[in-house]
């Protein structure tokens, strides 16, 4: 693990308010899934769980035909597709088609994808205006910080934070009342969307049968961003694909459950190419990004491409109680939670921090709540695994390797494991019956050090069962 | 005679609390099943495993195999080490066929304490008195991984004198979670006191689970903060009179 993962958390653990406010938010979400769910509201939500399951395997295992046909009907349409293998192929096509069509304003709506790519900072780098139109990514982007949730990004704001941060930014006056701060929002973010020369959003799914982009939301601001201006980009991840719009009907039903509680969105848009002769609204020109970005280095592993199925409701991250404790900022990424500890590693490799699949008390909660059912702590496993074998290669972490030969070869000796036992026994201080809070100096290293921490140590017992089994 | 058990105690239980596999074999035997100890267990593999140590696992995994052969039914009081051996040992020795037939055999003998009791042995009153306000802990693998709810809680509402007040939220982690627990403890840890302000708002005296790791973290964070709150494996529950 790096100092600097280890030290977030410690952080995040230190700040009580902060604290308080992922677990309320989180947990508040929590529960409306919970409700959103249950038998009496969707009774068929275990056999959704399955399709939508099946239908994810089989577009991720198709991939090249779905991408495919998806290209042509959108193209059939006047729109087209751009493949962009990284963030600087994503940022050039953006800033290569403003130069050309001398737009200087762009507004956009929320998108994990573009976040994963630092693309407004790449905007304005070159001197583009890149505004956020999502009310949380909004605050978020005057905060200069990166989303905490994929799906609530400013979840650990409190109003008064929010307050704060529009009077810093905006020079507003004060004011902590969540609807008149979202009214000062609007009239910024409406001015922007009549201005804009580039709406760029990102897409829930991608429609191979009809060449559409499927956008869900809540606030309007993704229609906004999609119609108003004369450009739309659309970037999304290839795994996005899905074969028929009649896939929707699975994917719909469990999207805004899982997400927010909600049967369905307040919004959800369908869109296929520019506006056509006789239509009176829409873009006039109509691009769909497709990013790789690491997503084809998972393809041939049968068993760890399923972390490809992620729909991106943020389920597992309400319901994982290291979430719920370390947040989202603590993570090396901008994907957090369960969903960003497996796909983290795999996009960046699994150097980029090898602590982070351990980071779980693999309780299985995340993979409980998964409307696509991806099985993420045998993922979590399988990447410590690979974690394992890359420092055995680079001749890291030799102690714990020793450690563990030497724990599978007492385990595998009996007479030696009963030996050893007794003489940790001997070693441990009996505590007197009572739980143990110290231990002296010399054996307060490593994992004794670290349990003691936090925890009391159970006393040693006089006799170990097998001794007692025997005198039975 | 009734029939045979093994007894797969393990490691931890062994070595910290011998108690609890007393208490197990106690109960067994009441029901009249003769019971054995094979000698040469000692772990599940676990630790290597969740570690992300695979050809450690695989080798202490085939010791297990190999004590537990001739055994037909073997009773563990623990859902994490017997979802270990009945979820986690086929991923292990996928690659190799032969162990994998081994292991599928095995996968269908091996069976946690209260399910043995209630779907084997087919008893939910096991004739237990316990004169107090307890809570029961889920552990994660036990209600994940092996779909256990009911089993302990229908046992537990025979046991006479005891009453079960469920703690809210009841189904989130301890904070155990193996090497986790010193890998990350200041984490572990907090999730640790989420767990015992839950076991409070019960009211319960004592806190019990079908799992000694939990119950471990759990014991370890109420003495910490000074809570003369005690836990118990279900096992030794089941075995007062």
């Amino acid at each position: 693990m790096s100092v600097e993962f280890d030290q977030k958390i410690h952080t995040t653990l230190e700040d009580a308010n902060l604290q308080l406010a992922i677990y309320t938010a989180t947990g508040r979400l929590k529960q409306k899934r919970v409700e959103a769910v249950a038998a009496d509201s969707l009774p068929d939500y275990q056999e959704l769980r399955t399709q939508a399951n099946a239908i994810k395997k089989h577009a991720i295992e198709n991939l090249d035909h779905y991408l495919e046909e998806f290209e042509r009907n959108v193209e059939a349409r006047g729109g087209k597709v751009i493949y962009c293998k990284d963030a600087t192929e994503v940022s050039d096509f953006v800033l290569d088609l403003a130069k050309e069509r001398g737009s200087k304003l762009i507004v956009k709506s929320k998108s994990m994808t573009t976040e994963e790519v630092d693309l407004n900072e790449r905007l304005e780098h070159h001197g583009l205006e890149s505004v956020e139109t999502d009310l949380g990514e909004y605050i978020l982007q005057l905060a200069h910080e990166k989303p905490y949730h994929i799906v609530a990004p400013a979840l650990h704001k409190t109003r008064y934070d929010v307050a704060e941060i529009f009077t810093r930014e905006l020079h507003v006056p004060n004011e902590t009342e969540p609807e008149k701060i979202t009214l000062t929002a609007r009239a910024v973010l409406r001015e922007k969307f009549l201005h804009a020369d580039i709406g760029i959003s990102g897409a829930n799914f991608l429609v191979a049968d009809s060449g559409a982009v499927t956008i869900i939301e809540n606030e309007g601001n993704a229609r906004l961003t999609t119609t108003a201006p004369k450009i739309h980009i659309a970037i999304a991840g290839i795994e996005k694909v899905i074969p028929r719009a009649q896939d929707l009907a699975v994917f719909l039903k469990l999207l805004a459950r899982s997400a927010t509680g909600q049967n369905l969105s307040v919004y959800a848009s369908f869109l296929s190419g520019p506006r056509r002769p006789g239509e009176i609204d829409g873009p006039e020109e109509f691009y769909v990004v497709l990013l790789d970005n690491g997503r084809t280095k998972l393809l041939p592993d049968r068993s760890k491409r399923q972390s490809l199925y992620c729909i991106r409701c943020g389920a597992c991250l309400n319901t994982c109680p290291v979430y719920r404790k370390i947040g989202g900022h603590s993570f090396p990424w901008v994907y957090s939670g369960p969903i960003g500890a497996i796909i983290t590693p795999q996009f960046m490799g699994v150097s980029h921090e090898p602590g982070l699949p351990f980071a779980s008390s693999l309780c299985g909660a995340c993979g409980e709540v998964c409307p696509v059912k991806i099985d993420i702590p045998k993922v979590l496993l399988d990447l410590r695994s690979d974690v394992k074998k890359s420092e055995a290669r680079e001749g890291l972490n030799r102690l714990e390797l020793f450690a563990f030969r030497i724990f599978a070869w007492v385990m595998t000796h009996p007479q030696a494991y009963e030996i050893g036992g007794k003489i940790a026994a001997s070693l441990a201080p009996s505590g007197e019956g009572k739980w143990i809070s110290s231990v002296p100096a010399f054996m307060r290293i490593g994992p004794l050090k670290a349990w003691l921490s936090v925890r009391d140590l159970p006393p040693s017992p006089p006799k170990s069962f097998r001794e007692l089994w025997r005198r039975r | 005679m009734g029939k045979q058990v093994s007894l797969f105690v393990t490691c931890m239980v062994d070595q910290l609390f011998p108690n609890v596999g007393i208490a197990m074999a106690d109960v067994l035997e009441r029901l009249g099943y003769r019971v054995d100890f094979p000698e040469s267990q000692t772990c599940c593999g676990q630790p290597a495993f969740n570690s992300g140590y695979r050809a450690e696992a695989r080798t202490v995994a085939r010791h297990f195999l190999e004590t537990f052969a001739a055994s037909e039914q073997i009773v563990v009081p623990s859902g994490s080490c017997t979802s270990m051996i009945t979820h986690h040992y086929a991923d292990l020795f996928q690659k190799e066929p032969e162990t994998l037939a081994l292991v599928h055999a095995m996968e269908k003998k091996v069976f946690e304490f209260a399910t043995f009791l209630t779907e084997i042995a087919g008893v939910e009153d096991v004739g237990a008195r316990f004169e107090e306000v307890i809570t029961f802990h889920d552990g994660c693998h036990a209600l994940r991984e092996l779909g256990i709810k009911s089993a302990p809680r229908r046992l537990l509402s025979h046991v006479k004198g005891l009453e079960l007040r469920e703690m809210s939220p009841a189904e989130e982690c301890c904070g155990f979670g193996g090497t986790f627990s010193v890998k990350f403890a200041e984490l572990s840890g907090a999730m640790a006191r989420t767990k015992v302000d839950a076991i409070l708002g019960t009211g319960a005296k004592t806190v019990v689970s079908l799992d000694p790791s939990c119950l471990m973290q759990i014991q370890g964070a109420l003495s910490r903060a000074g809570h003369s709150i005690r836990t118990m494996h279900l096992a030794e529950v089941l075995a007062s009179r």
